[in-house]
């Protein structure tokens, strides 16, 4: 099993990698399309802000590589982000994997939201032998409306989006890294589901 | 519903743990890297590593202890101490810290906080403020506490908030150690008035004084040191009773 975890300058992918290796998995990170390609599954992270990640992407290519591939690929936080089509953030073009856009919080609870929150309406083989309800840690002030993709959701003032797939495309909005358990579980499933495999 | 967040606070020095930790079932009390684990499995969400290293190692040997915390434990975890340069921030961050914070330098030099929450993200940069009740106002205060100025908490909150930071760190030095309750009436104008979370930290004793934190204080997070190291409160006891009195916490 060769895991890439795509490494583009954005944020703490330490984590991930240490997460994966508890799981009894080795991660590489990469910047480079062949040995992106070449993976049999993709992380794709994120942590900062859409306007300059999504530049450091484009400087890199690796824009035009990520959409087209094949694997298992699933987004965290704004690496989920990203694979919509917009985001407000910084009026940001995304890299259109997902149809939705990514827009800000407009409610009276307080932005960022950070902590542990529930997943609801879980949809996917992403979720087996997670519970409804189970608590994941999220930090993040835009999010994704619910649409056609959605696999869970979350409620924070609105109903909104914390996974979403599309064909080969899994995103998170929650950091599996992060949530104890519950997210290595998350995480596990991503890396080994026999329903994921290519 | 998003939860209220019960953070164990360890206080670190040349990359071991200080404080008397009265854990039974640690091998080595002064482990950060077990205790952290421990905390994690007892249901905290979050941990606050404080470093007070005063050696010219301490960028080093606090860099080795954030990635042997990164490398076991599966929840969030914040560093604070003496960081002031975006160059501090990164090396923790890129060893695996979730979040930094900063504290007195960010007094000294506001801009800071632009700085780092441009560079690496609103969501890690937690400013620390300590502040005392003088003469019916609230002073921010430097060096762990020791040192007052004449900044307003409210106005200074406010700035920070403006400036960038992700959340905010308040400690009441009039509570800190007293072990009778957190600054309910001072966190709640906090709470009130700001847009970003706000952790309560000083006078926690009992878990009346979280329910409090959380329901007068409106307090995002509560953080407290003693009375989980010596084990007179269980995060476990704490969130169910949490939960009776109607704040949601993850159990």
């Amino acid at each position: 099993m060769k895991i890439v975890i795509i490494d583009y300058g954005a944020g703490n992918i330490q984590s991930i990698k240490f997460a994966i290796k508890r799981l009894g998995f080795d991660a590489v990170l990469s910047s480079d399309a062949q040995e992106i390609k070449a993976a049999d599954r993709v992380i794709f992270p994120g942590v900062g802000e859409a306007g300059s990640a999504m530049k450091m992407l484009k400087s890199t290519g690796l824009d035009k590589v990520i959409p087209e591939l094949k694997q298992p690929v699933l987004g965290i936080c704004l690496g989920m982000q990203l694979m919509c089509r917009h985001s407000e953030e910084g009026d940001t073009e995304g890299l259109g994997i997902f149809h939705a856009d990514v827009v800000k919080f407009k409610t009276q609870l307080k932005v960022p939201q950070i902590g542990w929150n529930r997943i609801f309406n879980l949809k996917s083989e992403l979720f087996e032998g997670i519970k409804e309800q189970e608590f994941v840690y999220l930090v993040h002030s835009y999010y994704v409306p619910e649409c056609a993709e959605t696999i869970a959701s979350t409620e924070y003032g609105v109903e909104y989006t914390t996974a979403i797939q599309k064909d080969n495309f899994y995103g998170v909005q929650f950091h599996p890294e992060k949530s104890s358990d519950a997210g290595e579980k998350i995480l596990e499933n991503f890396l080994s589901s026999p329903s994921l495999l290519k | 519903m998003l939860t209220k967040r019960i953070i164990p606070c360890l206080d670190i020095k040349d990359g071991r743990t200080v404080k008397g930790i009265n854990f039974v079932d640690l091998r080595d009390a002064g482990d950060p890297v077990e205790l952290a684990e421990i905390y994690a499995k007892s249901g905290a969400d979050e941990l606050v590593f404080l470093d007070i290293t005063a050696t010219e190692q301490k960028r080093k040997t606090l860099a080795e202890m954030v990635r042997s915390v990164a490398e076991k434990v599966n929840i969030p975890f914040t560093v604070g101490g003496g960081i002031s340069s975006i160059e501090d921030v990164d090396i923790l961050l890129k060893n695996g810290a979730d979040k930094v914070s900063v504290n007195s330098s960010a007094v000294k030099r506001p801009e800071l906080i632009n700085e780092l929450s441009a560079k690496f993200g609103s969501q890690c940069i937690t400013v620390a403020i300590d502040a005392k009740q003088v003469n019916g106002e609230w002073l921010v205060h430097l060096v762990g506490g020791k040192v007052p100025t004449d900044i307003n908490l409210f106005q200074w909150a406010k700035e920070v908030e403006e400036r960038g930071a992700g959340e905010i760190l308040f400690t009441s030095m009039n509570n800190d150690g007293t072990k009778a309750g957190f600054a309910n009436e001072a966190l709640a104008v906090l709470s009130s008035e700001l847009k970003i979370p706000i952790i309560a930290s000083g006078g926690a004793g009992k878990i009346q004084h979280f329910t409090d934190v959380f329901l007068k204080g409106k307090a995002d997070a509560a953080l407290a040191a003693s009375v989980f190291h010596f084990k007179e409160i269980e995060i476990k006891d704490l969130k169910e009773e949490l939960r009776r009195n109607g704040v949601e916490v993850r159990l």
